[in-house]
């Protein structure tokens, strides 16, 4: 863990041009410090903001100069303080110049670590739209060579990302992005340009994966021509985080307790379930049908198949018959053995023949000497735009012949005419294909390379969350994480014409037939488009998000999905003791939390104002009217400003607003202030 | 529009395990009923040279049988099959009916998991058939057997365990001969038609499915209409898809048998909103997946039975024996963070639909890196909404027409992830379907996925390009090598087969070991074709110089002289035998003090006698007895 250990520095444009994007920033930087929280518990990083009012630096008290670059945060081990200085980023006034800020970030490596090794890597977000000041002498390209060569001595690295809105360009910039690729050329930096909040989100590698190779050896041509290669993962699926079970067992009091929960494995014999078999007492058995052939590892070790370690070629063959679905795992990446121009060339003349000529190579690897089996796949050439970028193939692994299902589809020209569209069916579909176009003109939005894994992200901003709050609730989806997930309201606004006409032009209607048959089971996702269904009979709806978070147990009383009203009545009614009360009234305000905040396109507003009635009425009636003006503040203040904000209005609207002194004596709350809740809560935040 | 209000597009089932649901979820008993009748027999081609070994449609069948056992043992082993014949001069069924043969051997059932005996005995079937079982034309005039009738009854029979709800129950039927009521006349003839079709219709009630699997020959085609569509229940455009294509080659039939004798199994069934009012049915496939050795079953070496593994939680802190923990932590920032199982579920429920059309891209823009995992397979479904297939269909075209792929967000609850369904056009050749048409979901990486080792090793220095004349030998070195009519699935996997191969012979108490053959080696022989060397050759001295061997071995014995890892590592070694020969290592061990010694001291020991020097201090005190043979 340790030898992978980094130091690096985030250097953020927080100038004008930035302040539309400043929660991304905000956003991808804190997800980098919440890993490094959870993996990288030793690395180190210290923040520099740019384009500040304020100045405050080493570099400008000793030397002068270097204005408006502020140094939020110094290099230090990641701990809380560091996420915490990435809260609040102050909105700058003065347009930044990031070479200044690379400067004060390499003054401040340099400093601290001076020759030592280790990783150093510094971050620029910016968006380089701004002149630079002239430096004192030379040209600002001699300036970038200096800064280069210092960074090459120190062995530091440089990632750049450039954030333009799409259409703006002008010839600053144009200088500006020449002297960033400058950096590039120096081989110091890599640069990256995006040009929507949700790519810059996925645009900073906020996990830092130390490249190991799978391969190093020969591509073997034939037995005299073998072309050095080393072989890395292209593609590797980051996966969500594996989290330890937890053991409540250990005394609060116990402050070095582990909370681990160790798994332990018996095998015991079918006819003694009391005896356990010691491990050197078990054989492995494998499946033949029905039959189980006991076979030890060591007879195995025997008799199964053991390929020679290498890289073999089968031969070339044309693209076409390989197909695109048949390619099986993540992929690899062939590249020459560093340093090596021969090979390189090699690489080079092979890849770019493939690209000519549009064929593919066939290849057998074994990896490690040892490995019980081989696999099989395609080169393809990847044909490098970038200078000092040498050329390589990559690789994905093909199915066997045991891998492929044959199984036979219908052919959809023999459909029935009924299946088949008809010409104005087909043209709305043809129109559907054109317009929502991902990728017009050059522009391609949801790059894979640029779109972050909202999932991970929704998690590490979670997990953070809950250090803080043990008890907070899963947060909703981030607004620009949201265009992963779901078509851009804005296109779809755009093309709300189309759209309806492809709703119009096909009819689908739901099989009678099977409608009555699993009246059990419930609905996982809400459908976005059941909202008018919801409006007409609420109490039937069937969005069983809740059923799954909040499943029904028998003894206990729930409120259900069907009935929740009913549900809480009942509760109520069948209490014993007071708990019984609070308990109904606390599971109603979990419910209805709940029903908000997975409310899509507000589907669930009639139902959640159904139990905003019946949960005011019952706090009335048993005279806790602090539970449900709580609750409503709460609430209010939670959700105020995302997508549910307009329940509010409903809620207004209906003149569900907090419990006044008036409708029960406990409340401290006026008429008046119950009446102006809203207006008030709206003046404020605006 | 309430699209789903029953839940059909539940999540049930985990993506990465589709394999053991696929199992658990679609068991498979099938009845495969042959007919023996002496027209099977009969040489399926005319064929022109008459010393050649004529196939007859038997034999098709049952290599097609063979096969398809072969691959259930491996893939599917939990499903059950019968192999009946019909028309037979002998009869062993449980109704004891005339001219049906239920096969079998050992103390297998009648319909039971498919074992090494069986296929390898039914293999060679038609060695014994005619002594064993014997032929003859079941439906004649005078008789009044009816064997189509038995067969469909002793099938139905075979299929009664099991409840239909969880398995699903085929017969298939294999015959060449398209009107079995020919030979008689009159109201017999109806009469027997009535009762086998109202056979075939009671055990469709009961919820078996009846297909029938024709074969033609090049002269005269198989005939649907005169009984079988009646039998089965088609319809007439149903009929088409049934019919086998007469005058292909014998193995193209072969071919399509085997494909047809496979039961589709969908994965699950999704709604894909492609506007938020146009929701449709799909269904997903799983086309192309590794298959892998299979579970293994830990034993008790002595009595060779099953173990049960118990599995047991213990508190790391008290000792404690816990029920199944709900409760799952993180260590943030040294900090211990609890979540609720369903906390994490919410974490990862981010789509409101299972597969949500987000747009469309044209098909370059997906890379070849642009991938994690096998691709799922979707075709559409009016099963629960009608007009699915409409919209899919037309969706279909306009894809293809137009070159692009829809990006779609696949809301799967262990892995929401991006996804690019590209649509496959329908390609048949020789009769036979070769890539079906629907669309393919390909699993796109994050951002967080894609790694570039590409830039690892930069410098500031241009990277070389091969010149035009590198390139051209490159091509001509292409042109050379080529492999001709390549297609994926002509390999076999040989760690698979060698596995299998083993497994079969030791489950046949074999003594030899099966040699299987790597079809995945290159083909020594053709790349010593001189055309071939000769390109080589010519490449090879174009990129790495014409003295490139003699540089590279000059280099490897320069380096093998130097030698400073190896010099390093004798020294080490030395040092340590030199260490190590200052204690009496066997006295040592009799008086029971090596745990006396340090570790150090008892790696020298290692060390100086070449062994592995890992370990606890007990395992190096364990592996030095061991080599004093104590």
């Amino acid at each position: 863990m340790a030898r992978n250990k980094e130091a690096m520095v985030l250097l953020l444009d927080v100038g004008p041009s930035m302040h539309g994007v400043l929660q991304e920033v905000k956003n991808i930087c804190s997800t980098l410090v919440h890993k490094k929280l959870v993996h990288n518990r030793s690395d180190e990083v210290g923040i520099v903001l740019f384009g500040t009012k304020e100045t405050c630096n080493e570099l400008a008290k000793e030397l002068g100069g270097y204005k408006h670059v502020m140094v939020a945060h110094d290099i230090k081990v990641v701990d809380e303080g560091t996420a915490r200085a990435l809260q609040n980023l102050p909105l700058g006034t003065v347009p930044g110049d990031f070479l200044d800020a690379v400067v004060v970030g390499l003054d401040m490596l340099i400093r601290k670590f001076g020759n030592t090794k280790g990783k150093q890597r510094l971050c620029l977000i910016t968006s380089a739209q701004h002149p630079l000041r002239d430096p004192p002498e030379g040209t600002k390209e001699d300036q970038v060579d200096t800064i280069a060569d210092q960074m090459k001595r120190h062995d530091i690295k440089m990632n750049c990302i450039v954030f333009r809105e799409q259409g703006v360009h002008n010839a600053v910039m144009e200088e500006n992005d020449r002297l960033l690729y400058q950096f590039r050329d120096k081989s110091v930096a890599k640069v990256v340009q995006v040009d929507s909040p949700t790519s810059l989100l996925g645009a900073l590698k906020t996990r830092n994966v130390l490249p190991v190779t799978v391969f190093r050896g020969d591509l073997e041509v034939s037995s005299n021509f073998k072309i050095k290669v080393w072989v890395y993962k292209k593609t590797s699926e980051e996966k969500f985080p594996t989290l330890k079970k937890y053991s409540d067992k250990a005394p609060p009091s116990d402050k070095f307790a582990s909370h681990e929960v160790k798994v332990d494995y018996e095998y015991k014999s079918v006819i003694e379930p009391d005896k356990v078999v010691p491990p050197d007492q078990r054989i492995k058995g494998y499946l033949y049908g029905p039959q189980v052939v006991p076979i030890s590892s060591a007879e195995w070790e025997a008799v199964k198949f053991k390929p020679e370690k290498g890289v073999k070629l089968l031969g070339f063959t044309d693209r076409s018959s390989i197909l695109r679905h048949h390619f099986m795992k993540d992929v690899c990446s062939f590249i020459s053995e560093p340093g090596n121009t021969k090979v390189t060339l090699a690489v080079s003349a092979i890849a770019r023949a493939m690209q000519q000529m549009n064929k593919v190579a066939i290849v057998r690897c074994v990896w490690r000497q040892g490995q019980g089996n081989v696999a099989f796949g395609v080169l393809t050439p990847n044909i490098s735009s970038v200078n000092n970028v040498p050329d390589s193939f990559y690789f994905n692994v093909l199915p066997f012949a045991e891998d492929i299902r044959e199984f036979q589809f219908r052919s959809f020209s023999s459909l029935p005419s009924s299946s088949q569209p008809t010409e104005e069916q087909q043209e709305a579909a043809d129109n559907l294909v054109k317009m929502l176009d991902l990728a017009p003109a050059g522009r391609e939005v949801l790059k894979p390379n640029f779109t972050p894994n909202p999932v991970l992200e929704r998690f590490y901003s979670y997990l953070d969350l809950k250090a803080k709050q043990p008890d907070a609730n899963v947060p909703p989806l981030d607004r620009c994480l949201k265009r992963i997930t779901e078509p851009d309201p804005v296109v779809i606004d755009h093309q709300t014409p189309l759209i309806q006409n492809l709703g119009k032009s096909f009819e689908l209607k739901e099989n009678p037939k099977k409608k009555k048959a699993r009246t059990q089971d419930k609905l996982a996702y809400t459908g976005g488009n059941d909202q008018a269904k919801s409006t007409e009979e609420p109490s039937v709806e069937k969005d069983g998000i809740l059923g799954v978070l909040y499943p029904q147990t028998e003894d206990v009383g729930e409120i259900g999905d069907l009935n929740p009203v009913q549900d809480f009545e009942a509760m109520l009614a069948k209490r014993s003791n007071s708990t019984w009360v609070q308990k109904a009234i606390e599971e109603m305000q979990k419910y209805t939390t709940a029903l908000l905040e997975n409310s899509r396109d507000g589907d669930n507003y009639q139902k959640a104002l159904e139990c905003f009635v019946a949960l005011r009425k019952a706090c009335i009636i048993e005279q806790e009217p602090q539970e449900f003006n709580q609750f409503l503040k709460n609430i209010y203040e939670r959700l105020k400003t995302g997508d549910v904000a307009n329940f509010f209005h409903l809620l207004s609207s209906k003149n569900i607003s907090l419990i006044s002194e008036e409708e029960a004596a406990d409340s401290n709350v006026t008429e008046e202030m119950a009446r102006r809740f809203y207006l008030k809560q709206e003046a404020a935040s605006q | 529009m309430d699209l789903d209000p029953e839940g059909i597009f539940r999540d049930d089932s985990d993506e990465d395990d589709d394999n053991t649901q696929e199992r658990e979820a679609n068991k498979e008993m099938v009845v495969y009923l042959v007919d023996a009748s002496p027209k099977m027999f009969t040489p399926a081609a005319t064929t022109t040279q008459a010393d050649e070994k004529q196939e007859t449609h038997f034999h098709t069948i049952v290599n097609c049988i063979t096969q398809s056992l072969k691959t259930q043992i491996i893939s599917r082993s939990y499903d059950e099959v019968a192999i009946c014949f019909f028309n037979t001069k002998e009869k062993k069924n449980l109704q004891d009916l005339a001219g049906v043969y239920t096969y079998n051997v050992g103390d297998r059932d009648p319909l039971d998991r498919p074992t090494a005996k069986l296929i390898k005995d039914f293999s060679s079937i038609e060695d014994s058939f005619m002594s064993n079982i014997g032929s003859r034309y079941g439906i004649t005039a005078g008789s009044r057997e009816n064997t189509l009738y038995n067969a469909i009854w002793v099938a139905q029979a075979l299929l009664r365990k099991g409840s239909v709800k969880t398995v699903s129950k085929r017969i298939l039927i294999f015959t060449n001969e398209d009107d079995p009521f020919g030979a008689i006349t009159g109201a017999v003839k109806t009469d027997m038609i009535r009762t086998t079709v109202q056979r075939a219709k009671d055990a469709q009630d009961l919820g078996l499915s009846i297909e029938l699997l024709p074969l033609s020959r090049p002269d005269e085609e198989f005939n649907m209409s005169l009984f079988y569509a009646d039998l089965i229940g088609l319809d007439g455009d149903e009929i088409t898809e049934y019919l086998p294509s007469a005058g292909e080659k014998l193995e193209d039939m072969t071919d399509q048998l085997r494909k047809r004798m496979m039961k589709k199994r969908r994965v699950k069934t999704l709604s894909f909103a492609i506007t938020n009012d146009v929701c449709i049915e799909v269904n997903t496939y799983a086309l192309i997946r590794p298959t892998t050795p299979g579970t293994i079953t830990w034993l008790d070496s002595l009595s060779n039975l099953p173990l049960k593994a118990e599995r047991s939680f213990i508190c790391n802190d008290t000792g404690a024996l816990l029920q199944d923990p709900q409760k799952r932590f993180q260590l943030y920032n040294d900090k211990v963070v609890k979540f609720s199982v369903r906390e994490l579920s919410e974490v990862k429920r981010v789509s409101s639909h299972h597969l949500r059309l987000l747009g469309f891209k044209p098909l370059d823009c997906l890379k070849d890196y642009h991938n994690l995992r096998p691709s799922t397979f979707i075709y559409p479904s009016d099963e629960h909404i009608f007009g699915s297939t409409r919209v899919f269909v037309a969706l279909h075209s306009s894809m293809l027409r137009l070159g692009r792929f829809a990006l779609a967000f696949y809301g799967n609850p262990t892995r929401p992830q991006l996804v690019a369904l590209v649509a496959q056009e329908e390609v048949a050749s020789s009769g036979s379907q070769v890539e079906p048409p629907g669309m393919h979901m390909i699993y796109l990486p994050y951002s967080d996925d894609i790694r570039y080792p590409e830039e690892v090793h930069v410098t500031s220095d241009d990277a070389p390009r091969a010149t035009d004349e590198q390139i051209k030998k490159a091509s001509n070195l292409l042109k050379r090598i080529d492999l001709k009519n390549f297609s994926v699935c002509q390999f076999a996997n040989p760690a698979l087969q060698r596995h299998y191969g083993i497994l079969e012979a030791l489950a046949l108490g074999e003594d030899e070991m099966p040699d299987i053959k790597d079809e995945t080696l290159p083909d020594e022989e053709g790349l010593a074709r001189p055309g071939v060397v000769k390109a080589i050759e010519e490449f090879k001295a174009s990129v790495y110089g014409e003295n490139y061997d003699q540089e590279e071995a000059e280099a490897a014995a320069a380096k093998a002289s130097r030698g400073e890892a190896s010099k390093k590592r004798k020294a080490i070694t030395d040092a340590a035998s030199q260490k190590s020969a200052a204690y009496d290592w066997a006295e040592l061990a009799d008086n029971g003090k090596l745990k006396d010694l340090t570790v150090v001291e008892l790696k020298s020991y290692l060390t100086a006698h070449d062994l592995p020097v890992s370990g606890k201090k007990e395992a190096l005190i364990s592996r030095i007895l061991t080599h004093l043979g104590k």
